[in-house]
């Protein structure tokens, strides 16, 4: 059904973009799918959203590319052009929300990317005041320990973890992006204490990740979709700073609410949280 | 016996974390941590200094290895990242702009 353009902003990590559409049952299923992170705040991007009818939900892979100044974001079932310098955007999709999600998902790496952050592919959660990340394969625990969570702790994401820096840290937000737990994160964010590279075994422990194993495996749970040299130049930089401040380990738990009294007892044992003191050099930052 | 000069590709992201070379290829996404040897020889690819002075001015000045041993090492090393597209070799120097 479509009407005059219906404009609802919604803010994520801090960022609030605003999503206009002429299409009223769009606009009250966006509505409904970011109630939590619905914002009075002025935009900072704007996105023109036009509705196709038909198509479903692509298994076609997700091709971004820039062209000219525009960044062009395309799969099966939607086409987005997004101009970082304008700050404006136009997206062309059918009326399903996942394929919503993806377009946000995909904006938002390209934003954060800018801003020296990142998507992790990873659950998030806030434990006394301060932020985990939970991050590994499918089926390394990520849904299990939100899952386990005890009820003081509040959830962020369950799928994917919104990361940006901060004067001397690194700061988490809740996302509205549901994986297995189909639930969405709160809108509330946290210093981030530690990431945990998670594995099931018998009984509880943490060990130290070495620093270069460490960045790799940052590096392959980060989402980023577009085969850009400065890109993947930048959020390798991003990668590295991350693990030269947090700590980053390797919790290997049995799946009972057990592990989440080792992962207090670690954060509360940190002398300044989230902050480790390795140094980066980016003394070949400029190759690329 | 003609010389081998060698240079980083641009096509990468490198960062020095904690006195390790990361090396990431922006094309593939293959990743490689260097060895302090490696390390020595990737900063000193600068496409106009011959692989034999490296390996003789750089890494046996640096490190306790035999000379032969080392100068085969890197040429080992120097195809290994040439094949991934990493570093670029050549008999002749590079032109000034394509070098670092």
């Amino acid at each position: 059904m479509s009407g005059p353009a219906r404009v609802a902003c919604v803010e994520i990590g801090g960022v609030p973009i605003s999503l206009s559409t002429c299409d009223t049952g769009f606009f009250h299923l966006l509505r409904r799918r970011y109630h939590g992170f619905l914002s009075n705040s002025r935009p900072a991007i704007d996105l023109e959203f036009e509705i196709i009818s038909g198509g479903s939900v692509s298994d076609d892979d997700v091709r971004v590319r820039r062209d000219g100044r525009d960044w062009l974001i395309e799969r099966g079932d939607f086409r987005a052009i997004w101009n970082p310098q304008t700050r404006k955007g136009t997206v062309r999709q059918n009326s399903n929300p996942y394929s919503l999600d993806s377009v946000l998902r995909i904006l938002h790496s390209l934003i954060l990317a800018e801003q020296g952050g990142f998507l992790l592919h990873a659950a998030s959660a806030v434990c006394e005041h301060q932020a985990c990340l939970f991050s590994g394969v499918s089926g390394a625990g990520k849904t299990t320990m939100t899952r386990l969570a005890p009820p003081d702790v509040t959830l962020l994401t369950d799928e994917i973890s919104y990361i940006r820096p901060e004067t001397g840290s690194w700061r988490a937000f809740g996302t509205p992006f549901a994986g297995e737990l189909a639930r969405p994160g709160d809108n509330t964010s946290a210093k981030v204490a530690a990431l945990f590279f998670l594995e099931k075994g018998p009984q509880n422990r943490i060990d130290n990740v070495p620093l270069a194993e460490a960045v790799q495996r940052l590096m392959r749970n980060i989402l980023f979709f577009a085969h850009d040299n400065a890109l993947v130049d930048q959020i390798f930089a991003s990668a590295c700073n991350f693990a030269s401040t947090i700590p980053i380990r390797r919790l290997t738990f049995y799946p009972d609410s057990k592990v989440w009294g080792d992962v207090r007892d670690y954060i509360c044992g940190l002398e300044q949280p989230g902050v480790s003191s390795e140094s980066v050099s980016d003394e070949f930052s400029a190759n690329v | 016996m003609s010389e081998t000069y060698i240079t980083r590709s641009t096509a990468i992201a490198a960062r020095i974390l904690a006195g390790e070379v990361m090396v990431m290829n922006s094309a593939d996404s293959t990743f490689f941590t260097l060895n302090e040897v490696a390390s020595v020889i990737w900063q000193a690819a600068d496409g106009h200094t011959p692989l034999d002075r490296i390996v003789r001015d750089q890494v046996c000045e640096q490190f306790e290895v035999d000379a032969a041993e080392a100068q085969t090492d890197a040429e080992k090393f120097v195809a290994e990242l040439s094949a991934h597209g990493i570093l670029l070799v050549s008999d002749h120097p590079f032109p000034q702009e394509s070098a670092r």
